[in-house]
């Protein structure tokens, strides 16, 4: 396997409502940040790819008009996913694997505020048996959190640990977060439920931002960037979709794309991880098999920012960014797909050496 | 000539094209599903953004304005505040004049245009004076069989207290008289 | 440094404009044990599985790859989603190659589908949306004007596109799993159907089909193991590519630039000079008659403005020495998101010798194309008998 890293990252300043841009004008300046940033010239990318959603748009072959914003002139070789950026970053992994680019452009994005986001989310169950009951992504989250909480594996209180922790950690942390503190946990705790047991505080926020990486092999990295952040280790992995046919409070698709991705073969320093209701933080600590002494969500993660098809590449931007200061030497980035993580990636960054 | 050739599918999980219900009684009559529908809505609010915004706002006073790529100085209209081709911002505002060429285009037997429109009509492609980029446009004042690849054109609008923040202020483009401009003028369009 | 990539599986579903004898599921396992039996593999044999089609308004489904992964054995398997336009299945298998070439995957299962009947698909294509330019003229009205400059700067006879549509449909009847099944068309039938978008007429327009393809993607080992028990592989000798943006000032939409490097790359990759000469088949998309000329010219197969002419000189008939869609092509059966893997797997099954009645004998170089969005997004493959 060839040695990819990410060598240079941007990334919006993650708003409820970017009302006055569309899509284009939204990640057009984070897109030429990190072209900027990376020192590659802006036609001089061997593959493009892009993660972004028709039904977050509300618009078929809504991914089309982005293209605008990557001088595709003369032509590009050039693809998109119908799923998180971390994903299109996966097929980018796999293009510089292949032998066939050296360089490759990675971005993806949401805009979550035209629509109602939870209840475009019930778009995406198997249309015979669940879809016809509107079960929105909260409805779904609680089924989780509720079999969560009856296996004692969590509770409550500890969930809003979890979101005072995390919008904290963003407030010191990480100025492109939306949500940036938090009241104390008797506080959150004394608020109405949204969906019963989980309240506003435990959900990711409604978001509009994007996202944008570049990648690139071997030496060229070394080239380009002082301290690249290696991928060593990706892969990703799906559980069955339907509710009743799986253990909500486990995750073996993460348990087995970390394997795969070898999240073990060395200590863990920190962990992004793509939960976005508090009760998925412990089943993904879980699934990961991380230790109580890695720093999970340091940037805040999806509770701070949520900008849908953008928060897993987040992820593995967040880590990447703490490896390209030196803050890091090797962190897990996890990002999701599907209702109640049906589908994960998992991604080992590591500095040199 | 025959259907492909099933396959022999071993029975249990696999997806079988019949359904048999004779050991169920009381499913004797009833016929299987085929299909389940289920209407769904969603309600989105549409951003235009801000080179849109600058767009509409001009043509509701009856003003078309593109935009130019600082790189290539190509004019955009309806412009979208990016360079397609530089990936860079496009700024600065172009006004454009109000009369257009002809081209390209097609004759229309259905009516598309869900607002009975008299067939066949013609949808044509237009260059407005002073951009780089065709619009897309009906032709009408007009017979069809006379229309062509070069012909000048005026856009017609609708009456004053109607114009909105929207490309329907157009209604048509007609011909306005002038020559028809040569293929040689037109080569980066034909 | 990489992986040769084999096709050892091919299934399609018989394709109509309803197959109402099917759920979603059962449409694409229809087309996967096809293939896997084809392969003489099972589902728990494949290691990850890559789909594609076009977008989810079209079925109302966000993203049903999601709530397919029982029905396809993909439980603790990797599973992925490609979306880039009319071209999506074409790129998708480019995709699946691309785990098989990086040495990811040893086994991947890849799949076009698309399931018209449960969707509205001539809304999902010409969606109203505000603050855009309207297409008052549909999704033909689109590319109708274009047609119009082709003919105008080749000086094509006008029935070019009837004869394109004639023999493409003609074709199709030796194809089983084809939807349109014409068996008393003929040119003046064609001639004399409803002119929808001038110079488009209703039967050189393509229709709208149900239906899914699956192929199985083996490294060299695979395609050795196969070849070994009397199954020839197809190997895949080039893929590519390539985007350029919808509406740049100076685009050449009647050829477009991101054609013509796609073609140029794919056909570097694989070593052919001359595609005239070296390609024994070829599978283009063609959704309306004209594009065949077009894209002849636009691939490299004949110089500027004489792609009509290979038309007319039966070059392109099953008996012409340079065969174009003799599955029938997307003129005969167009499930969107299918239409591009459909391209590419009947490129194999030539060249594999399974294409029934639709082979053209000694096939051994093929090409599979696809195109999507304002004739922006292009993929293509070459295959061969031989390993590259």
């Amino acid at each position: 396997m060839r040695d990819v890293a990410i060598i240079a990252t941007a990334q919006t300043k993650h708003v409820r409502a970017a009302t006055a841009l569309n899509e284009v004008e939204m990640i057009q300046p984070v897109i030429q940040d990190v072209i900027e940033r990376s020192g590659v010239d802006r036609h001089g990318f061997d593959f493009t790819c892009s993660g972004s959603s028709d039904y977050l748009a509300g618009q078929p072959f809504s991914f089309v008009m982005t293209l605008d914003a990557v001088a595709a002139w003369p032509p590009i070789s050039e693809s998109h996913v119908e799923m998180d950026g971390a994903w299109a970053l996966y097929e980018a992994w796999v293009k510089i694997q292949t032998g066939h680019a050296d360089t490759a452009l990675v971005y993806s994005y949401g805009k979550s505020s035209p629509g109602d986001l939870p209840r475009v989310l019930s778009r995406m169950l198997d249309p015979y048996y669940e879809a016809p009951l509107w079960l929105t992504s909260i409805d779904v989250g609680a089924l989780q959190a509720r079999a969560m909480i009856d296996a004692g594996l969590t509770s409550e209180a500890a969930m809003a640990d979890i979101a005072h922790r995390s919008r904290t950690a963003a407030g010191v942390n990480n100025p492109h977060a939306q949500l940036t503190s938090s009241a104390e946990p008797s506080a959150l705790l004394a608020e109405e439920y949204l969906a019963d047991p989980l309240r506003r505080h435990d959900c990711a926020p409604v978001t509009d931002g994007g996202v944008a990486v570049v990648l690139a092999a071997g030496d060229r990295a070394r080239e380009l960037c002082d301290r690249p952040a290696w991928i060593r280790g990706i892969d990703h992995r799906a559980d069955g979709h339907h509710l009743n046919f799986r253990d909500l409070t486990t995750s073996p698709s993460t348990t087995l794309a970390a394997s795969r991705a070898g999240v073990a073969d060395r200590p863990v320093e920190i962990a992004e991880l793509h939960a976005c209701f508090t009760h998925q933080e412990p089943i993904l600590r879980t699934a990961l098999g991380l230790g109580d002494d890695v720093e999970v969500n340091p940037s805040g993660g999806p509770l701070a920012a949520n900008p849908m098809m953008a928060a897993g590449l987040l992820r593995l931007v967040e880590v990447a960014d703490r490896i390209h200061t030196g803050e890091v030497s090797r962190g897990v980035a996890h990002a999701t797909g599907g209702h109640a993580l049906q589908h994960n990636l998992v991604a080992v960054l590591e500095g040199e050496g | 000539m025959s259907e492909p050739a099933p396959i022999d599918l071993p029975p249990g999980l696999w997806s079988q094209p019949a359904v048999d219900t004779s050991a169920v009684a009381e499913l004797a009559d009833v016929e299987a599903v085929q299909m389940v529908r289920n209407p769904a809505r969603l309600d989105y609010d549409y951003t235009p953004g801000i080179a849109t915004t600058r767009f509409l706002r001009a043509i509701k006073e009856k003003r078309l304005v593109g935009e130019r790529c600082g790189e290539t100085g190509k004019v955009y209209i309806p412009p979208r505040g990016v360079s397609p081709v530089s990936g860079l911002p496009t700024t600065e505002q172009v006004e454009l004049g109000l009369d257009g060429t002809m081209v390209s285009y097609c004759v229309v037997n259905l009516d598309f245009t869900g607002n009975a429109q008299e067939i066949p009509y013609v949808s044509a492609l237009i260059l407005v004076d002073g951009s780089d980029i065709p619009i897309y446009g009906l032709v009408r004042e007009i017979p069809y069989q006379d229309v062509r690849v070069g012909l000048r054109l005026k856009s017609v609008w609708v009456e004053p207290e109607e114009m909105t923040t929207s490309l329907e202020n157009i209604r048509w483009w007609a011909p306005n008289g002038e020559a028809d401009l040569p293929a040689s003028e037109l080569t980066d369009h034909v | 440094m990489a992986e040769r990539t084999a096709v050892v599986g091919i299934g399609q579903t018989k394709y109509s404009a309803v197959r109402g004898d099917v759920s979603l599921p059962g449409l694409l396992r229809e087309a996967t044990f096809r293939a896997l039996d084809d392969a003489q593999m099972t589902l728990a044999d494949i290691d990850a599985i890559v789909i594609g089609k076009a977008p989810d308004f079209f079925e109302g489904i966000m993203v049903p790859e999601y709530s397919l992964v029982e029905a396809l054995g993909a439980v603790g398997k990797p599973v992925f989603r490609v979306h880039t336009a009319g071209s999506v299945s074409g790129s998708t298998a480019i995709v699946a190659t691309g785990l098989i070439e990086s040495g990811v995957h040893e086994r991947v299962l890849t799949i076009g589908w698309e399931m018209q009947s449960c969707s509205e698909a001539m809304w999902a294509l010409s969606v109203t949306m505000p603050f855009q330019q309207q297409l008052v003229a549909g999704a033909g009205g689109y590319f109708a004007p274009y047609i119009r400059q082709y003919i105008a700067r080749s000086g094509a006879p006008d029935d070019t596109g009837v004869l394109v549509a004639l023999k493409d449909r003609q074709n199709a009847l030796k194809n089983p799993y084809a939807h349109l099944h014409e068996h008393d068309i003929s040119y003046e039938s064609v001639k004399e159907s409803l002119m929808l978008w001038d110079p488009i007429r209703y039967s050189e327009t393509c229709p709208s089909s149900d239906g899914a393809i699956a192929m199985v993607l083996t490294n060299e080992v695979g395609g050795d193991a196969a070849a070994a028990e009397g199954r020839a592989p197809a190997w895949v000798h080039g893929t590519s590519f390539r985007s350029e943006p919808a509406m740049a000032a100076g685009r050449d939409q009647v050829s477009p630039q991101a054609g013509r490097d796609c073609a140029a790359d794919v056909f570097r990759q694989a070593g052919i000079t001359n595609p005239r000469e070296q390609v024994d088949v070829v599978e283009m998309y063609v959704p309306f008659s004209w594009y065949e000329p077009m894209w002849l010219e636009n691939l490299g197969f004949a110089e500027e403005g004489t792609g009509w002419q290979l038309t007319h000189d039966g070059v392109t008939a099953m008996d012409g020495d340079l065969p174009v869609n003799c599955s029938g092509g997307v003129l005969s059966t167009n499930p969107i998101g299918a239409s591009g893997m459909i391209r590419f797997g009947e490129a194999a099954l030539q060249v594999r010798g399974m294409a029934g009645e639709h082979q053209i004998d000694g096939a051994r170089t093929a090409v599979g194309h696809a195109y999507g969005g304002a004739a922006q997004f292009y993929a293509m493959w070459v295959v061969g008998a031989g390993k590259p």
